[in-house]
């Protein structure tokens, strides 16, 4: 193809002044902006299928007197590009719930865009508890896990499953630093003990042998791996090669992390979530039912949590009237903490005054791949943590919206 | 007027008057990202196109006015127009200890000098409490401009963008064709040769490098504003690489070069967001075929056609 000047600056000019689309139909149409990683370290966990996931619930859903459309858009893991996109959203194209958003930062980033402009903001991809802390606001509900979730599942129900000793391995940057102080205190809360630590040069840090000998040395009988995706990995990886055999503490590893990663290097490690597709009739049927559209893939937590999050506003909308819905988010948002959560992923749920999406969490172990007897047959239960003792309490949170 | 040819002044009032109607027909918030990075990469071509010095850490000095421009409207409350002065400070102050530091070298070793110094930065960033990490200073509110008008609306706010940009550009446009300009040309063309006409090569490099870094962080205290954010996005080493592109594509030592490179690159990532993967591998293409047919860029090519500077 041979570009020339005026095609150049023809098409970027053309790009330039496409038009503001309205769509002006005789019937209300809900728009749902689906907001995802479809490039970067994220894309697997969430990405296309949590797309797909959020027409699985607009399917089933079905029509109910308002047209449903939904749109998608890789945030690229950019802040700036995340609210950018959200914001034309809102503005040209008319969207009424942002959903998704993997990434703490363009997640916090989208919570003040939706809040500006008065919009539902249903997040399940981010980890930062934040979003029900200090950032709290009345447009948000905050889905399917957050760090404290993570911690005190990891941390405290690990301790109570025996692994009472504990060495770090963090990466040295404030997210880091947090998740290792949360899960200290879990750790410390059981009556465990945290034998030591060390802090990894983030980002960059790919050969990780010697931290790993350190933790080897300190004689813990967990490793607390409190980094996230490609670090993780590597660690993970670098564990199995050195022949380590105590047990390692996933603190930020999803299903799609455990894939690619394969049986052989996993078995063994301790993660948490708040889904697996092979956990009960429930989720199985739904994993069935997302198969026609992500073939060769077993939801995520977070995918999961796209499409339990989508049905739920649908329903909430649908009890309200579509063009109520859509004119003011923030009493969306009320409704949808007033109604109870029912559906295959999640089971039965609540929401909290403070946004937070309460069910249980689940620890599990990954299995040997001898244990695993089909495709996906990644996980074991070790235990539960209730709904109500998952996630930080209320008051703990100072969320601005909780007048204490 | 400032040193305008006939043609460039006819460009740049098509320029003002695009800059004053587009708002009416496209969307405010994506021409102010433009315009802040128009700036930015006006500043930038300041000191590659007219001192011949590429720096490769310009996205420090930007993300820096960016924080603290974000940081003193958020946790002090300064007004907006204090806060963005603040940052253009903060990249000015930045640029000069920096600047200090590399100048003493020339070429390649003046690249990968400037290129460790923004890495510092980065880290710098990444750790120091007050930029909250990689969560960035989120909400940062706009405020009420000198304390009285509300810039809450996207056109009042876009005004002011407006007003900031036209004001980097006049600026850069003067100094490049001011008598120290005239220096900084001849430091660019032959550096001993202005030594030997007793020229201190050094302090008119510095001077220039400290405007190019204030200018930046304009850019970035102003960008802050509108979005409510300063990330990390912003100080990243792939910013200081976008800027080089905005400016190759634009046009190297042109006027109106870093202006045109800012809306093509602007553009590309906006309206390529809906493709999802494929915007990196289409940017990546575009690239390449710009360098390729257009080794002056956009606007070099289009002065040399007319044979006309623009």
């Amino acid at each position: 193809m041979k570009l020339s000047r005026r095609n150049l600056i023809g098409t970027a000019a053309a790009a330039a002044t496409l038009p503001t689309v309205a769509a002006r139909a005789q019937t209300p149409t809900i728009k749902i902006g689906v907001l995802t990683d479809l490039s970067g370290p994220y894309q697997d966990v969430a990405g296309n299928v949590a797309i797909a996931a959020a027409k699985q619930a607009a399917e089933e859903f079905g029509s109910k007197g308002f047209n449903i459309e939904i749109l998608s858009a890789d945030h690229q893991n950019k802040p700036d590009v995340g609210s950018n996109v959200v914001r034309q959203w809102i503005d040209r194209d008319g969207v009424d719930l942002i959903t998704e958003v993997a990434n703490s930062g363009v997640s916090l980033a989208v919570a003040g865009v939706a809040k500006e402009k008065n919009k539902a903001y249903l997040p399940c991809g981010p980890a930062t508890s934040d979003l029900t802390g200090t950032a709290c606001n009345a447009n948000t509900v905050h889905w399917v896990y957050d760090t404290y979730m993570l911690a005190k599942s990891t941390g405290g129900a690990m301790v109570k499953a025996g692994g009472d000793t504990w060495f770090f391995i963090t990466a040295d940057y404030a997210f880091g630093h947090a998740l290792t102080r949360d899960v200290t205190g879990f750790v410390e809360g059981a009556g465990g003990k945290v034998l030591g630590g060390v802090r990894t040069p983030f980002p960059g840090t790919t050969d990780f042998s010697s931290f790993l000998l350190q933790a080897q040395a300190s004689g813990a009988k967990v490793i607390g791996l409190a980094n996230a995706g490609a670090d993780t990995i590597n660690t993970i990886k670098q564990a199995r090669e050195f022949g380590i055999t105590q047990k390692l503490g996933g603190l930020l590893v999803f299903l799609s992390d455990v894939h690619s990663l394969g049986l052989d290097v996993c078995q063994g490690l301790v993660l948490t979530e708040s889904f697996y597709w092979d956990m009960n009739a429930g989720t199985r049927a739904f994993s069935e039912r997302i198969k026609a559209k992500a073939p060769s893939k077993r939801p995520t937590m977070v995918q999961a949590g796209t499409y339990s999050a989508v049905l739920h506003y649908l329903k909430v909308a649908n009890a309200m009237g579509a063009a109520e819905a859509k004119k003011d988010g923030a009493a969306t948002i009320a409704r949808i903490k007033a109604t109870p959560v029912e559906d295959d992923c999640f089971g039965k749920g609540t929401i909290r005054a403070d946004g937070r999406k309460l069910h249980p969490s689940y620890l599990f172990e990954v299995k040997k791949p001898s244990e695993s007897k089909y495709a996906w047959d990644y996980y074991k239960l070790l235990a539960t943590t209730p709904a109500e003792d998952a996630f930080r309490p209320l008051a703990q949170g100072g969320c601005p919206l909780i007048k204490t | 007027m400032f040193g305008f040819s006939r043609p460039q002044l006819i460009a740049f009032l098509v320029m003002v008057v695009l800059v004053a109607g587009a708002p009416f027909v496209l969307y405010p918030v994506f021409l102010m990202k433009v315009l802040c990075f128009a700036l930015f990469a006006c500043a930038f071509n300041l000191l590659i196109g007219y001192v011949g010095l590429l720096s490769f850490g310009h996205a420090a000095y930007f993300g820096m006015g960016g924080y603290v421009a974000g940081y003193a409207a958020k946790a002090w409350g300064f007004t907006p127009e204090l806060a963005i002065i603040a940052g253009t400070l903060a990249g000015g102050a930045l640029g000069a200890a920096f600047g200090w530091l590399a100048i003493r070298r020339q070429g390649i070793y003046f690249a990968m000098i400037t290129l460790a110094l923004g890495q510092m930065a980065y880290f710098f960033c990444l750790q120091a409490p007050f930029t909250g990490g990689e969560d960035g200073i989120q909400q940062i509110p706009r405020g009420n401009l000198f304390g009285m008008i509300s810039l809450k609306s996207d056109l009042a706010m876009y005004a002011v963008v407006a007003v900031v940009f036209l004001f980097g550009f006049l600026l850069v446009h003067r100094i490049v064709h001011s008598p120290f300009g005239q220096i900084l040309k001849a430091i660019r063309e032959n550096e001993p040769r202005a030594t030997s006409l007793g020229y201190r090569t050094d302090s008119y490099k510095l001077v220039a490098f400290i405007i190019s870094c204030a200018l930046a962080g304009l850019a970035g205290g102003t960008k802050s504003l509108v979005f409510g954010i300063a990330t990390l996005t912003d100080v990243h080493n792939a910013m200081s690489g976008e800027v080089v592109l905005m400016t190759l594509l634009g046009g190297l030592g042109t006027i109106f070069g870093p202006v045109m490179g800012a809306l093509i690159s602007t553009a590309m990532e906006n309206y390529l967001a809906q493709a999802g993967a494929w915007v990196t591998v289409i940017q990546g293409v575009i690239f390449v075929t710009c360098v390729l047919a257009f080794r002056k860029g956009v606007i070099g090519v289009l002065a040399e056609r007319l044979k006309i500077q623009l």
